[in-house]
C-alpha cells in the first residue's frame, strides 16, 4: 500500500439542487458526488491512512427538501485540470437536477470564511400575497420571535427574528415567469394549483447564527406571530450564499478567487 | 390511457415523510420513455423498501433488457413505507413508479420479483394502493397482468389466487417472450380479453397460470392432485434457463441510486447455478446447471460498469464464487487492473478452504480489506454430512489460521439451527468450534487481539430440495438451543469474549416455512395478515408472529389444517406436494433418494468434477454444464488520466 499522491490544485464549485432532486440529503449528495468524480475521471486526491477518503470539503448544505442554486464545495486534485472542463465533466456525471454551475481555482483563504448569510425564496402556493405581507410585517415588528425545533439535543426554543436581515413579499401568480432559470426540464415550477391561483413569494435573507435559523424556522415564526399556515407545503430555494455587506447585499464567495 | 405523472400530488407529501429521496427516481441508469411511443409497458416491482430493492440484480437486469427494446417501456416500483402509505391513502395517490411516477395500474404487466416469501404482504399493499383488485378473478382488461418471478415463484401456490401468472427460473428471455405475446395480442385488438392473453402465456409451457389448474384435496387435508382445468394447457410448467451468460452481459448500465441502499457496488454474476449439492439450499437446486461467465466478459463488464456508475466497489457474485474455473486469474487480473485506484473488489465467499484466503489476499492488494466470511453451516461433522456441506473441522481451523496469520483480525462464521435430525449436541458443537478457532487463531496471529463472529440463521425447508419433506423444529426448541449455545460460548470467559454471537429467534423462520411450503389454502392467511396491518415482514421491527398465528387460527381450521401441519409435519414419499406440477428439472425420485442419503449421512459429490449422478436437470431442461477454463487472461488496463468531458 503506497502513499497517496499530494494535492497540487484546489478547485471550488458552485452547484444546484433542483426539482425532485432537492430531496437529496447532504449525505446522499456527498455519495453521488464521489461517484461523479470517478465517472468524470477527475484526478481527485485522497487522504492518507488505512481508509483513504477523497479530498472534498463542503460549505454549509441546504436542508433536505430545500432547493438550492448556491451550494459550494472545494476539492483537492492530484493533477491540474482546466476548471471549466472539470465543471462540464462533473455536471455530465451527475443526475440532471444536481447541476454543477461554476468552477474556479481556489485562491487564498477558506470558503467557509466567505459565507455568513443566505438569500432564500419561499413560495407559498394558494396563500394570498396580502395575507403573507401582513404576517411578514408582524414578524419584522416583533423584537423577538420564539420558535421551537427538534435538534440533536432534543426540542429547543430559540429566536428566529434575530438572524433575519431582510424579509419581504413579492406578488406573483403561478406561471413560468416566476421560475428560477435552469430548473429541471419537464418538472413543474411550483407545487400545484391552477394557473392564476395566488402564490405569495417571500424574499428572505438570514445570517448564520447558532443555533442556525433555517427557512422553516422563519415559516414557524410567521405562524407564531400571525397564524400564517400554508395549506400546502411551501417550496423553498436557496438563491445565494456569501458575505453579507453593510448594504444588505450578499457577495459571491467565488468572487475573490476569480480576482486572484 | 395517459399514465399521467402523479408527482405533483406526491410532491406535496414528500416533505412530511422520512427519506423522501427514495421515491423521487432520478438515478443514473434510470430510463424514462415516451409512454405513447411504446406498445408494451412493464412495471417491475421489488416488494420491499427501496433501499433493499434498488440493488436487486434481477430487477436491474430485466429493466435494462426490456428498455433496450424500442417499443417497450419498463419502470420500477417498490414497497412504500407505512408513513407514505398512510398519506397516499389520505390523498388518493396511487402506487406509482419511481422513474416517471406513473400509476402502476396503467401498465400492461406488473412483474414482482420475490426473492423471499416474506414480501407477500407488501404485494397486497401495492395492489391495493394501485387500485388493482387483490384477486386475479376480479381483474378486468384494464388491469395489468400480475406476474410473479424470483426464487419464491418455484412455489407460488400461497399467492396463486392473487397473481395472474408466474415465471420459474431465469427471466432474461422470458420477459421478451411475454412481451412478444402481449404485443401481438394488443396488435390484434386484444381478442378474447384477459383470459385469452393468459391462455397464450400458459401455452408456452413455461409460464404458470394458476387459474387454469385445480387442486383437489384428500379428507385428511393432503393434496389429492393438481390438474389443468382445460385441455390446452400443459400438465407441468417448466423453469426457464438462460444459457451462455456471455450473450447476456447485464447489467451494463447499473442503477446508481441517490438514496443510501444496502449494497453500493457494481455487482457482476460470474456464474449462475451451483452443484455443490448443499441439501438445504434451494438456490443451488433450482438454478442448475452451472453456467460460467467467461473471464473476459467479466473483465469487460467490470470496466464498463465502473466507468458508467462511478462505484468504488465491485462484487463478484455467484452462489459459490471461489468455484469459478478461472477465479484465480480473474481476481489477480482485476486486482492488477485496479491497483492504485481506490476501487475495492469483493468476493462473497462461502467456501471453507485456504484457496479463499489466497483470493482474498489478491483482492485486498488495493488496501481495503473486507471481512472474511465462511459458512460451515453445521457445528458437528455429523450434521454437516446430513446437509452435504463437505467441510471438516480440520479444514475450517486450517483456513481461519491462514486468515489470522495473514493479517485478518476478524472472521465471520455462518451456521444454521433447526436442521433435520439436529440434536442439542450438534448446536453445542458450534460453540466448541468457535473456541477452537480463537485458540488456533491466537497462536497463529501471535496476539490475543482477534475475533470471530458466529452468526446463526434459522433453517427453512424449501420446495425442490431434498429437505422438502423434512419437519421443521418448533420455535421454542430453536430458541432453547440458541440460548444453550450462548452458554457454551461463554463457558470460557477468555475465549467467549473474543466471540460475537448473532442470531434470530425461531418464530420468523416458522412463518417463512409456512409460506415456502404452503399451498393455496395459505393464501387466506397471508391476506388476513395484511388486512390486520402486516407489512414488511422481512423486517424484525415490523414482523409480528402473533399476527400470523392469529390470522392462521382464523383461516386454516375451515380446511382442517394448521401452521404445524404445514411446517413441523414430516411428509411421506407418496404425498403430492403443492409444487409437483412445477418442473425445476430435478427428478423427484432423485430428490427423495438424496433425502434418504441425508438421513443416513451419506454425502453427494459435485457433478462438475465427478460423473453425472442423474439429478435430472440437464436432460429434462435440455441444458448442460458450461464451465471453463477458457485459458484467457485479463490484460492490464491502459490508465486513462483524462477528464471525461461530454462532446
Amino acid at each position: 500500500m503506497g502513499g497517496q499522491a499530494p494535492v497540487v490544485q484546489r478547485i471550488r464549485l458552485r452547484y444546484a439542487k433542483r426539482g425532485p432532486l432537492r430531496f437529496t440529503s447532504h449525505r446522499d449528495f456527498a455519495r453521488a458526488f464521489e461517484r461523479a468524480l470517478r465517472r468524470a475521471g477527475a484526478p481527485i486526491a485522497f487522504s492518507q491512512g488505512f481508509t483513504p477518503h477523497p479530498k472534498i470539503s463542503y460549505a454549509s448544505a441546504a436542508p433536505t427538501g430545500v432547493g438550492s442554486e448556491a451550494e459550494y464545495l472545494e476539492i483537492g486534485l492530484q493533477a491540474e485540470v482546466d476548471p471549466e472542463q472539470l465543471r462540464l465533466a462533473l455536471d455530465a456525471a451527475l443526475s440532471p437536477g444536481l447541476d454543477v454551475l461554476e468552477a474556479v481555482v481556489a485562491g487564498e483563504g477558506s470558503l467557509a470564511d466567505r459565507i455568513d448569510a443566505s438569500r432564500w425564496r419561499l413560495e407559498l402556493p394558494t396563500v394570498d400575497p396580502a395575507v403573507a405581507a401582513a404576517a411578514v410585517k408582524s414578524f419584522l415588528d416583533a423584537e423577538e420571535v420564539l420558535v421551537e425545533r427538534m435538534t440533536k439535543q432534543g426540542r429547543r426554543s430559540f429566536d428566529a427574528r434575530v438572524a433575519v436581515t431582510h424579509i419581504s413579499v413579492t406578488d406573483q401568480s403561478l406561471g413560468r415567469s416566476g421560475a428560477v432559470a435552469g430548473r429541471l426540464d419537464g418538472e413543474s415550477d411550483l407545487p400545484s394549483g391552477a394557473d392564476g391561483a395566488p402564490c405569495a413569494i417571500i424574499d428572505l435573507v438570514v445570517r448564520q447564527v447558532t443555533p442556525a435559523v433555517r427557512p422553516d424556522d422563519v415559516l414557524s415564526g410567521l405562524r407564531v406571530v400571525a397564524g400564517l399556515e400554508p395549506p400546502v407545503p411551501p417550496r423553498v430555494t436557496r438563491l445565494a450564499q456569501g458575505t453579507l455587506t453593510a448594504q444588505g447585499e450578499i457577495v459571491d464567495p467565488l468572487d475573490a478567487d476569480r480576482e486572484d | 390511457m395517459s399514465a399521467r405523472s402523479v408527482f405533483p400530488q406526491l410532491e406535496q407529501l414528500l416533505p412530511r415523510i422520512s427519506k423522501p429521496i427514495q421515491y423521487v427516481g432520478g438515478e443514473l441508469g434510470a430510463v424514462v420513455k415516451d409512454w405513447d411511443a411504446t406498445t408494451v409497458r412493464w412495471a417491475l416491482m421489488y416488494p420491499d423498501a427501496y433501499e433493499v430493492g434498488l440493488p436487486n440484480q434481477g430487477v436491474q437486469i430485466l429493466y435494462e433488457v426490456l428498455n433496450e427494446q424500442p417499443d417497450v417501456l419498463a419502470e420500477r416500483t417498490y414497497a412504500v413505507w407505512p408513513d407514505l402509505e398512510a398519506l397516499m391513502r389520505e390523498h388518493g395517490v396511487p402506487q406509482f413508479t419511481v422513474d416517471a411516477h406513473r400509476p402502476v395500474r396503467d401498465f400492461d404487466v406488473l412483474g414482482i420479483s420475490f426473492s423471499t416469501e416474506l414480501g407477500y404482504t407488501n404485494m397486497f399493499s401495492a395492489l391495493d394502493l394501485a387500485g388493482i383488485p387483490l384477486e386475479s378473478k376480479d381483474r378486468t382488461i384494464d388491469d395489468p397482468i400480475v406476474l410473479a418471478g424470483g426464487h419464491a415463484s418455484f412455489n407460488p401456490e400461497p399467492i396463486a389466487d392473487f397473481i395472474d401468472a408466474a415465471v420459474l427460473g431465469d427471466g432474461e428471455e422470458a420477459v421478451l417472450e411475454i412481451t412478444g405475446i402481449i404485443r401481438e395480442w394488443k396488435a390484434e385488438g386484444r381478442p378474447g380479453g384477459r383470459d385469452e392473453l393468459l391462455l397464450r402465456l400458459a401455452r408456452t409451457e413455461s409460464i404458470y397460470v394458476p387459474r387454469f389448474y385445480d387442486v383437489d384435496y384428500l379428507p385428511d387435508g393432503r393434496i389429492q392432485r393438481i390438474v389443468p382445468n382445460r385441455p390446452d394447457v400443459p400438465f407441468r410448467v417448466s423453469k426457464r434457463t438462460t444459457m451462455d451468460l456471455d450473450a447476456w452481459p447485464y447489467p451494463k448500465k447499473p442503477l446508481v441510486p441517490l438514496a443510501e441502499t444496502v449494497h453500493e457496488r457494481y455487482a457482476v454474476e460470474i456464474f449462475r447455478g451451483c452443484t455443490r449439492g448443499c441439501r438445504f439450499c434451494q438456490a443451488g437446486m433450482i438454478t442448475r446447471p452451472v453456467r460460467e461467465r467467461s473471464i473476459t466478459t467479466v473483465g469487460q463488464m467490470v470496466r464498463e460498469g465502473l466507468e458508467f456508475s462511478g462505484f468504488s466497489e465491485v462484487g463478484l457474485l455467484s452462489l459459490s464464487s471461489a468455484d469459478h474455473s478461472e477465479i484465480g486469474d480473474m481476481c489477480s487480473g482485476l486486482a492488477e487492473q485496479y491497483a492504485g485506484t481506490n476501487v475495492s473488489l469483493s468476493l462473497p465467499s462461502t467456501r471453507v478452504d485456504a484457496f479463499n484466503i489466497d483470493l482474498a489476499q489478491e483482492l485486498s492488494k488495493n488496501g481495503r480489506r473486507t471481512g472474511l466470511t465462511f459458512a460451515p453451516e453445521g457445528g458437528s461433522e455429523r450434521i454437516r454430512k446430513v446437509i452435504n456441506k463437505m467441510v471438516t473441522e480440520e479444514d475450517l481451523i486450517r483456513t481461519v489460521v491462514t486468515a489470522y496469520s495473514n493479517g485478518w483480525r476478524q472472521v465471520k462464521l455462518y451456521f444454521m439451527c433447526g436442521l433435520p435430525t439436529e440434536t442439542d449436541d450438534d448446536v453445542a458443537q458450534i460453540g466448541r468450534m468457535a473456541h477452537e478457532v480463537i485458540k488456533a487463531g491466537r497462536i497463529a496471529a501471535g496476539t490475543k487481539d482477534i475475533r470471530c463472529t458466529v452468526s446463526i440463521g434459522g433453517f427453512v425447508p424449501k420446495p425442490h430440495t431434498p429437505f422438502q419433506w423434512a419437519p421443521m423444529v418448533r420455535p421454542e426448541v430453536i430458541d432453547a438451543r440458541l440460548k444453550m449455545l450462548k452458554d457454551v460460548i461463554n463457558s470460557d470467559r477468555s475465549l467467549g469474549r473474543a466471540i460475537g454471537y448473532r442470531y434470530h429467534d425461531g418464530e420468523p423462520s416458522l412463518i417463512e416455512g409456512l409460506l415456502s411450503r404452503g399451498d393455496r389454502r395459505v393464501g387466506a392467511v397471508i391476506r388476513r395478515v395484511w388486512e390486520k396491518g402486516g407489512r414488511f415482514d422481512g423486517w424484525s421491527e415490523h414482523f409480528s408472529y402473533a399476527r400470523w398465528v392469529e390470522a392462521a387460527a382464523e383461516t386454516l381450521p375451515q380446511f382442517g389444517v394448521d401452521i404445524d401441519w404445514f411446517t413441523t409435519r414430516e411428509r411421506e414419499q407418496a404425498e403430492v406436494l403443492p409444487w409437483d406440477h412445477l418442473d425445476s428439472g430435478l427428478d423427484k425420485d432423485w430428490l427423495w433418494q438424496d433425502w434418504q442419503d441425508s438421513l443416513s449421512e451419506y454425502e453427494q459429490d459435485d457433478c462438475r468434477w465427478t460423473p453425472c449422478f442423474d439429478c435430472g436437470v440437464c436432460p429434462s431442461m435440455d441444458t448442460e454444464i458450461q464451465i471453463g477454463p477458457t485459458g484467457k487472461k485479463l490484460l492490464p488496463l491502459t490508465p486513462v488520466n483524462n477528464l471525461r468531458v461530454p462532446a
